[in-house]
Formats: C-alpha cells, structure tokens, sequence
C-alpha cells in the first residue's frame, strides 16, 4: 500500500484497525471490547504464568499431534486414491461429505467412544485437517503429466520409487496447499475439541475467562491464537511458494 | 511420381547387415472398440534408423509403447535381440515428445535418472550423466533447472538419459515434435551423426514427412481403420551425400512426394 508516495510496509492497515479497536474500546459502547492497550498489557501479564503455559503446551501437544496424523495418513491415502480408480470410487464420497459435514456435531460421538481425554481432542484436530489434504493431494496426483510415469516405468521403477520420487514430487504444490488449509481446520478442530471434549489448554482458559467475564484476558488468549495460526499458515504459505515455480511446468 | 528409385532396395549399407534387433510379430491392440492394431509385423535392423510414419490415430506411438514394453498387445509378440518382450528392459530407452523431465531435479539428476532408478551409485552416475551432458553440449548447465532451459536444451537432456542407460534400443515418441523449426533441424542432422556413431537400433516415430525421410535408413508407413504397415521404404541413394545435400537430393523429393500422394487421403 502507498500513502502519499509513501510505501508502507506489510500490514500497515492492521495500525489503523488496532486504532478504531482502541477508540471503541476507550468509548465504552461495551464492556465485550476494552481498549487493545489493556489487552495487549494482561497479554504480556499472563503470558508466562503457569495455567498460561499449561494451556499453550497441551494445546500445542494435542494440535501437533492432530496435524501429524492428518498429514501421515492423509498424503497417502491421497495419493492411493489419485492412483487407483477403485480405491476413488469407494472413498471419495466419503471424504466429500466429510468435508463439508458440520464435524462438531461428531464430537460427542467421539468422545462416547475415545473417552474425555486427550485421545478425543487430537482425534477430533485430525479430524478437521485431513479431509481437505486427502482431497488436495488426489487432485495433485490426478493431474500428474502421464509422460512422468511411462518415463519412471520405461526404466524400470516399482511402485514404490514411482510413489517417492515421482508421484509425491509432482503433487507437492497441491500437498502444501492442502497441508496449508488443513491446518488452518486444524487450529478450529483443536478449539472445538477441548471446548467440547474436556475443558484442558486454550478451552479451559476461554471457558474460564469468559464465564467471569474477564474480557481483557478473553481477548489476550484470542489473539495468541490468531497469532499463531497465522504464523503458522504464512510459514506454509512461504514453503508453498517454494516448489509453486514448477507447478506451471509439469 | 518416378517411384522406381524407391522400389530398388539395393543400397550397400541396408543390405550389408540384415541383422534384425527388434522384431514385432503379428501385434495387435485394441482400446475397447477401437482397433489401434491389427495384425501388424514389422522387422526394425539393428544400428539403423526406422521411422513410423502415418496420419495420426493409426497407432504408431501405441506400437513404439507396446515395443517399449509401457503397454501389452492383445496378441502377437514382441523380440528385442531375441528375447520376447514382456516389460519395460534395460536394452530399450525412451525419449518422448513432452519431454518428460522432473521438474524440481537438476540437469544433473534428470540424466542421471535413468540410472538411478537402476540403481547405480550417485557417484558413477552422476560421472555417466556428467559425460553425455558433454555430448549433448549441455556443459554448465549440470545445476540448472528444466524451467530455465529452452524446448531445444530441454531435449537434450531428455536424449541424454536415454544414452546414459546404454540401452541398445531407442524409442524416440515424436521427439523434434515440440521445438521450434530451426532447432528441429539442428537435432535431425544431429540425428543423423547420432546413429552413424552410436550402434544402436532407433525406432523413430513421427508425423513429419520430411523428417522421416531426412533421417531414416527405413520408413514404416502405417495407415489408419485398421491399423497396418501399408509400405516399407528405403532410401538409399543420399545417405552418404552429407547432411546439408539431402534436402535437394532428387530421390529425397520423390520420396516425399511419394508418401504424402499415399497419405493424403487419410488426412481429414
């Protein structure tokens, strides 16, 4: 963005958003919105008590541990089914109604059958991430150049060197982006999860905070997380465009 | 047409040596209705180039495929120096229209490839690939990516991978199909050196009439609804003439002539 002549750097418009929070906040319309300033000071106040770090670690174990097993089990089943017409056939429309399906409604089943733990809330992160990157890889391996595998074929490949060094390479563009957007879900899923499951990590604070109507508090812990999917979303973004120079050119 | 020049199959190079390298015998291939192949048999002689030549739809890459062991004739059989052909082998290479490079691998490693999948040591390979990289006059461009070559360079890397498996057989799909005309030239007189030097068999498939002429010891022309071999020609006359002396050599034109007075009434 340029103001008069000026470039200003990245997210410069975020200034002018705090600004109008403040003044809004400062106004008084509702004790929902105190002013950024009192919040950004109860951020860096609570931030390294323990029941803080508490909820940021197990938060963080159960939202890696999610996106983890997404990832594991979702790329290959992706790429299985990219590959093989009869594996698509029985599992694509699951995976389509999956996607779109309302899964906080599933979480009472799951945890009827994991239990109120731990177990639940990663099932449930998982849950939400692996569909789009079941769905993003298939598409990757579907529009893999076929020349790519009657050359690996003509030398002599298995499947499984044409699995590593063709068809994962060739669909790594799309895997990212899938990644990408399955881990955005998964920040949800890890929310919804110990909001509904058992009120542990960022739940339990959210519960805490906004039942004695702490709002300054409320506020901090919501912005940490924003800031953190974010994060972690840019970083993925920033991998994506890494490997996005070939995917033009297959 | 004065066809008589192309009747007379007596030049001293086809006849010397009638070893024959690959052999299909009786192939044909079906694609639910569509017959692609009918009881087509076709010898290619080992160290000479064949084309395949004809209008498009009458199988030719599907038979280049099946000679490649990438797909399975419904019947009749395949030998490459003997042995029936079942898969893919070590005595064939590709090197195919698109060029079928891995875009996120060097130079290097797109040579090397081939090998790789051999599975021969990074360092003799890279070594190999580091030779025919030279050969091809891709020198200094080991590190570069696909992307930042050109059509033209970008064969070259695909044809050295097939020379860097050492592979008796070389399938070309169409391979000048995708650069532009003047490189296409460069590659057809390279061509030409290519298969005096290298002793190898070449299986060329292309839609040019020109160049199946220009570079062949022996043209297949196969025709369409079913599928056959309607001629074998072999120019004999101008080979020796040098490459820049083809082009206006009398027997070059009747040939051409000759086959596009056959072809024309396949194209639609």
């Amino acid at each position: 963005m340029k103001v008069f002549g000026y470039q200003l750097p990245g997210m410069s418009s975020l200034i002018l958003w705090g600004l109008l929070w403040e003044i809004v906040g400062r106004v008084g319309v509702t004790f929902f919105i105190p002013p950024l300033s009192e919040v950004f000071q109860t951020l860096f106040a609570i931030i390294g008590t323990p029941a803080f770090v508490k909820a940021l670690s197990e938060t963080a174990y159960a939202f890696s541990m999610g996106v983890f097993f997404a990832i594991v089990i979702g790329i290959p089943v992706g790429i299985l089914m990219g590959k093989s017409r009869l594996l698509d056939e029985l599992l694509l429309p699951w995976v389509n109604i999956f996607l779109s399906a309302p899964l906080t409604a599933l979480v009472p089943v799951l945890m009827v059958l994991f239990g109120f733990g731990m177990k639940s809330i990663i099932i449930t992160t998982s849950l939400f991430a692996i569909w789009i990157i079941i769905l993003n890889s298939r598409a990757g391996v579907m529009q893999i150049n076929r020349s790519l595998v009657d050359m690996a074929n003509s030398f002599g490949a298995s499947s499984w060197e044409a699995f590593t060094k063709i068809y994962f390479w060739a669909a790594l563009p799309e895997i990212l982006g899938g990644v990408r957007i399955g881990v955005i879900r998964a920040v949800k899923g890890v929310i919804i999860g110990q909001l509904l499951i058992s009120i542990v990590g960022f739940g339990a604070l959210f519960e805490l905070y906004s039942a004695n109507f702490m709002m300054t508090h409320f506020w901090a812990v919501l912005i940490v997380l924003f800031a953190l999917a974010f994060t972690i979303s840019e970083f993925l973004a920033y991998l994506e465009s890494r490997v996005a120079y070939y995917a033009a050119k297959r | 047409m004065a066809t008589s020049q192309t009747k007379k199959t007596t030049g001293s190079r086809v006849e010397a040596s009638v070893e024959i390298a690959v052999s299909a015998r009786n192939i044909s291939k079906n694609y639910g209705e569509t017959e692609a192949l009918k009881n087509l048999s076709l010898d290619f002689p080992r160290g000479q180039l064949t084309s395949l030549l004809g209008p498009s739809g009458c199988g030719k890459t599907t038979l280049l495929k099946i000679i490649g062991g990438l797909l399975s004739a419904d019947s009749g059989e395949v030998e490459v120096g003997g042995q029936a052909v079942t898969g893919p082998g070590e005595d064939r290479a590709f090197v195919f229209q698109d060029f079928a490079l891995l875009p996120w691998a060097s130079v290097i490693r797109n040579v090397a490839f081939g090998l790789e999948l051999r599975g021969v040591a990074k360092s003799e390979r890279e070594s190999i690939a580091e030779k025919y990289i030279n050969d091809v006059g891709l020198a200094g461009f080991e590190n570069s990516y696909p992307h930042e070559l050109s059509g033209g360079m970008r064969q070259r890397v695909g044809l050295a991978r097939a020379l860097s498996v050492d592979a008796q057989v070389l399938l070309m799909d169409e391979p000048f199909s995708a650069v532009d005309e003047q490189t296409r030239r460069k590659f057809q007189e390279d061509l030409l050196s290519l298969v005096q030097n290298e002793n190898k068999t070449f299986i060329f498939v292309t839609h040019s009439i020109e160049e199946a002429v220009y570079v062949s010891d022996q043209i297949a022309i196969l025709l369409p609804r079913p599928s056959r071999v309607s001629e074998i020609i072999k120019p004999s006359g101008f080979r020796d003439k040098g490459p820049e002396n083809i082009r206006r050599d009398p027997e070059y034109l009747d040939i051409v002539d000759k086959i596009w007075a056959s072809l024309r009434s396949y194209v639609e």
